[in-house]
C-alpha cells in the first residue's frame, strides 16, 4: 500500500519531536500575543511562552475546553485577522449556539495534505473515483474529505448526504471505487444495494467511514454489504475536521497526524497525564493552525494511544478506536447532539417557567439511528383539544430539528411514565451497542 | 354566569391498559360518570368527561400519574324527537359562532337529552341560545341526574 508522504509519515522519532517542539514554540508565543484567552490563561499559571522550550513541557499548558468556543462565539479564539480567514466551519455546541472555526488559506492546504494521507492509506490515487456522501456545508465532514480527494487528484464525485436512490444510482454509473461517508450510511446503503441485487454492478473498492463510532462487527458487515475495505478515520472541527488520525491497511489502530498534532491521553478528573497504553480522555494540541490554533483541547473522547512501530512503515503513534466520551455528548446519524440543546427547546415551550419532564431514546433500526423523545403531558401543557396538543408537538419537533440540524420524534407521556429516579434524572437511554 | 358545567378533559397515551387504569381508579373511588366521548389521533387521545366529583377526579387521576384538568362546558337541553339537536346547531351555526366539540348525555335530565358543547365564545353562544327558547342547564341542574 502507498504512502502520501514518506518523508514525514515515516519520519524518524526523535525528528519528529524536534519538529513538534520547534512548531510548539512558535505557536505558543504566536497565541500569547494573538488570542487573548490564551495569554489569560498563561498569565494566571504565572507561565510566560520562553517557559516552553519544547514537547517536554507540554504538560505545563493550561487546557482549552469546548465551552470555551462558546464563549467567544463566533470568533474570539481565531489569531490572525478575519480578512486571513477563508473559511468557517460549524459544528454543535452544548447550547443553542454552534461551535465556529475558522481556516487560512495554508490552514486548507495543510487539512487536504492530511487527508491525502488517509485516501493514500486507502489504495486512492489520481485514478480513483472518490464519492463524498458526507454532508457538505457548514460540516466538515463533507468539504473536509473533499479537499483531499481533490488534491490527490482523483475524480471527485461530490453527492453529498441524503437521497439514497440517487447515491446508489451514481455510484453505479460513475464507477465510484471509494466512498466516504458515516459507517452507519455505508451499512444502510450495502443493504439497499445488495436487497436490489446490485452489488455486482458495483466498481467499489474501499471506504473510509468517520464521523460517529462504530464497532468491528459493523466493520465486517460493511464489508461484506460492499464489498470492500473499510477504514477508520477520526477527527473532529475544534482540531480540524476529518483527518486528524487514519487507519492503515493493518488497521491496528489509527495514526495521528504528529507533525500538525500532539495527542496526550489524561485521568478526566485529575488531569494527570498517563503514560501510553492507559485508558483515558483524548486531549490535541494543534502545531500548524494559523487560522485556530489549540493548545491541549481536551475532546471527552475515551482512548489510549500506543507507540509501538507499526508493521506499516509509518511512525506516527496510534490511536485506538474512541470507546465512550466523559462528557454526555450523543452522535445520532453522525450529528452531535447535547441533552443541554434539548432542554434549551423544551424550556422555551414551556414559557421558560419550568422544563418538562423528559427522557431521550436512541436506537439503531435497520443501520439509522433512530431518535426519539419522550415529553411529559404536564398540567402546564395539557390543553383541551387535539389539534392545541398537536401543534404543541409539532413546534416541538420542528424547534429540535432547527437547534439540533436533525429529526425527533415527540412523543407525549403521561408523567409516571418516564422514571423518576432520586438525584440526578436518566436523561439519556442509548439502546445502540456501539462498544 | 354560572351556566357552565365542569367537564375532565383527560391526556390518554395510546399505550395499553392507558384507558383501563383510568376507569379503574375512577370506579374504584366511586366517581360516577354521566356523559363521555374521546378524542384520537395515533399518539394519543382526550378522553372527556361529565363526572359527579370532577375535582376529586382530577386528584385521583393524578395520583395514578394522569394528567387532567378541568374544562368548562355547556350542557344544552332539547327534546328527544328529530330536530331537537338541528335547532340548537342552527341557531349557533347561524349567528355566525363555532362549536369545537360536541357529545351527548348517556340518560335523560327531566325527560329532556342533553347536548353537551364546547364552544369558543360561550358568553356569545349562551345569548343566542336563550334567545331561542333553548334551555342551558347548570351545573346544580346536570347532577340532579
Amino acid at each position: 500500500m502507498s504512502i502520501y508522504n514518506k518523508e514525514i509519515e515515516c519520519m524518524d522519532r526523535e525528528a519528529l519531536r524536534l519538529l513538534q517542539s520547534e512548531r510548539l514554540r512558535a505557536q505558543v508565543n504566536r497565541m500569547y500575543r494573538n488570542v487573548p484567552l490564551f495569554k489569560q490563561r498563561m498569565d494566571e499559571k504565572g507561565l510566560k511562552p520562553e517557559d516552553i522550550k519544547g514537547v517536554e513541557d507540554l504538560y505545563k499548558l493550561p487546557f482549552s475546553y469546548k465551552n470555551d468556543l462558546r464563549d467567544n462565539y463566533p470568533y474570539g479564539l481565531f489569531a490572525v485577522p478575519m480578512k486571513d480567514i477563508v473559511r468557517v466551519h460549524a459544528s454543535s455546541g452544548t447550547t443553542g449556539k454552534q461551535i465556529v472555526v475558522g481556516y487560512t488559506k495554508n490552514d486548507l492546504e495543510m487539512w487536504a495534505d492530511c487527508v491525502s494521507r488517509i485516501l493514500t492509506a486507502a489504495g486512492a490515487d489520481e485514478n480513483a473515483f472518490i464519492q463524498v456522501s458526507y454532508g457538505y456545508g457548514l460540516f466538515t465532514g463533507g468539504l473536509g474529505a473533499h479537499g483531499g480527494a481533490e488534491k490527490i487528484g482523483a475524480t471527485v464525485i461530490p453527492t453529498s448526504a441524503g437521497n439514497t436512490q440517487r447515491q446508489i444510482q451514481t455510484m453505479i454509473d460513475f464507477g465510484t471505487t471509494l466512498l466516504c461517508c458515516t459507517p452507519s450510511y455505508a451499512l444502510y446503503l450495502g443493504e439497499a444495494i445488495e436487497e436490489a441485487g446490485l452489488t455486482d454492478k458495483l466498481s467499489l473498492k474501499a471506504g473510509i467511514f468517520g464521523a460517529e463510532p462504530w464497532t468491528e462487527d459493523m466493520r465486517h458487515e460493511i464489508e461484506n454489504k460492499l464489498h470492500i475495505k473499510a477504514y477508520d478515520i477520526y477527527g473532529l472541527s475544534e482540531i480540524m475536521g476529518p483527518g486528524v488520525s487514519y487507519e492503515c491497511e493493518y488497521q491496528c489502530g489509527m495514526h495521528v497526524c504528529e507533525d500538525m498534532f500532539i495527542p496526550e491521553i489524561i485521568n478526566p478528573d485529575t488531569c494527570e497525564v498517563l503514560p501510553y497504553g492507559e485508558k483515558g480522555e483524548l486531549v490535541f494540541t494543534t502545531l500548524t493552525k494559523e487560522g485556530f490554533p489549540l493548545i491541549r483541547y481536551r475532546t471527552r473522547d475515551i482512548c489510549s494511544l500506543n507507540a509501538e512501530p507499526c508493521k506499516c512503515g509509518r511512525t506516527h503513534i496510534r490511536m485506538e478506536k474512541p470507546a465512550g466520551r466523559s462528557d454526555d455528548m450523543l452522535i445520532i446519524r453522525g450529528v452531535n447532539v447535547f441533552p443541554s440543546q434539548i432542554e434549551e427547546v423544551l424550556l422555551k415551550i414551556n414559557d421558560g417557567s419550568t422544563t418538562p419532564n423528559y427522557q431521550i431514546i436512541v436506537d439503531r433500526v435497520n443501520n439509522t439511528d433512530t431518535f426519539d423523545l419522550q415529553v411529559e403531558m404536564s398540567e402546564e401543557l395539557l390543553a383541551d383539544d387535539v389539534r392545541s396538543i398537536e401543534n404543541i408537538e409539532k413546534r416541538i419537533t420542528e424547534q429540535l430539528r432547527s437547534a439540533l440540524g436533525i429529526g425527533v420524534k415527540v412523543h407525549l407521556v403521561n408523567p409516571k411514565s418516564i422514571d423518576r429516579s432520586e438525584g440526578k434524572a436518566k436523561r439519556v437511554i442509548d439502546k445502540r451497542k456501539l462498544k | 354566569m354560572e351556566k357552565y358545567i365542569k367537564q375532565l378533559s383527560v391526556f390518554v397515551e395510546n399505550k395499553d391498559g392507558r384507558l383501563a387504569a383510568i376507569t379503574a381508579a375512577l370506579a374504584d373511588n366511586k366517581i360516577n360518570i354521566s356523559a363521555l366521548s374521546i378524542a384520537d389521533t395515533t399518539d394519543f387521545g382526550i378522553l372527556r368527561l361529565i363526572a359527579d366529583k370532577p375535582e376529586e377526579a382530577v386528584n385521583v387521576l393524578r395520583s395514578i400519574g394522569v394528567t387532567a384538568k378541568i374544562t368548562k362546558v355547556l350542557a344544552v337541553a332539547m327534546n328527544d324527537e328529530p330536530g331537537g339537536l338541528s335547532d340548537i346547531i342552527k341557531a349557533i351555526s347561524e349567528a355566525g359562532l363555532t362549536i369545537e366539540y360536541m357529545y351527548a348525555f348517556v340518560g335523560k335530565i327531566k325527560g329532556r337529552a342533553v347536548l353537551v358543547i364546547r364552544v369558543n365564545d360561550p358568553e356569545k353562544v349562551l345569548g343566542i341560545l336563550e334567545k331561542s327558547g333553548i334551555t342551558v342547564l347548570s351545573d346544580s341542574e346536570v347532577c340532579d341526574l
